[in-house]
């Protein structure tokens, strides 16, 4: 997280679960980062990250994946993992910051 | 003479439940042991020697060690949640779309307004600007 801080980078979390159950996740796991909710997914549709009916109901949630936005706006790097248990080390985020947006 | 206990088959069986039962509270937290499950591997694989060791002295020597029925049912157990963590980590954790739809390096993010879990509303384009770089995490959620 202090890496994060030191060369400014904001992190913030989406996904379709209601206010009320991210702040379950985010008070029990004591995230500093904003946990947001998209409960119709409109956002991740937008962002071409639904994975229709992938929720343990049938409904539609986010595929997992990073993305990192510079201060134009512009994607500089995203990964977009193939396993749902392999996410991003935060070290590759920072190395990715690093080579593409710089120190 | 009362035939003797046969001590490996349930150490066998112990170390394969461990196995899966330490994967998502251990080592599924760690990068290091989550992305490749190699401890749990290696306790399959312990596991699997002990439970193969007291079988074969259950059936090789009966008169000598117990186990031969209960032997072949706890390894038969083991054979059942070795195959279901292998489902789980090759077939379920795979089960996700592919990322052709996704939204690609060099074009810009669409912005959006979305309520945090404490009310405030967060927006990407405030966000942005006041920061050098913002990461966006996609979570399955349903937790």
């Amino acid at each position: 997280m202090n890496d994060f801080n030191q060369r400014h980078i904001e992190i913030a979390a989406i996904s379709v679960d209601s206010t009320e159950n991210s702040r379950k996740l985010s008070q029990a796991k004591g995230y500093t980062f904003p946990v947001l909710s998209d409960p119709n997914a409109d956002v991740i549709r937008r962002y071409g990250l639904l994975h229709p009916k992938g929720g343990e109901d049938g409904q539609d949630i986010a595929r997992p994946a990073e993305i990192l936005i510079d201060a134009t706006g512009t994607i500089r790097w995203e990964n977009l993992t193939d396993d749902l248990r392999v996410r991003a080390r935060p070290g590759q985020v920072l190395e990715a910051f690093d080579s593409s947006i710089g120190k | 003479m009362k035939r003797r206990h046969n001590i490996l088959l349930w150490a066998g069986f112990v170390l394969v439940l461990l196995a899966v039962g330490t994967y998502i509270p251990i080592f599924a937290v760690y990068a290091a042991t989550r992305d490749v499950p190699w401890v749990n591997y290696l306790l399959f694989a312990a596991g699997g020697v002990l439970l193969v060791l007291g079988l074969r002295r259950a059936f090789g020597q009966p008169k000598l060690y117990r186990g031969k029925v209960l032997g072949s049912i706890l390894a038969g157990l083991s054979v059942l949640l070795f195959a279901l963590f292998c489902f789980v980590i090759f077939y379920i954790s795979k089960a996700i779309p592919a990322s052709e739809t996704a939204v690609r390096v060099g074009q810009s993010a669409p912005d959006f307004t979305l309520a945090n879990w404490d009310g405030k509303q967060v927006s990407l384009s405030d966000a942005v600007q006041n920061n050098r770089a913002v990461v966006l995490i996609f979570y399955r959620g349903y937790w």
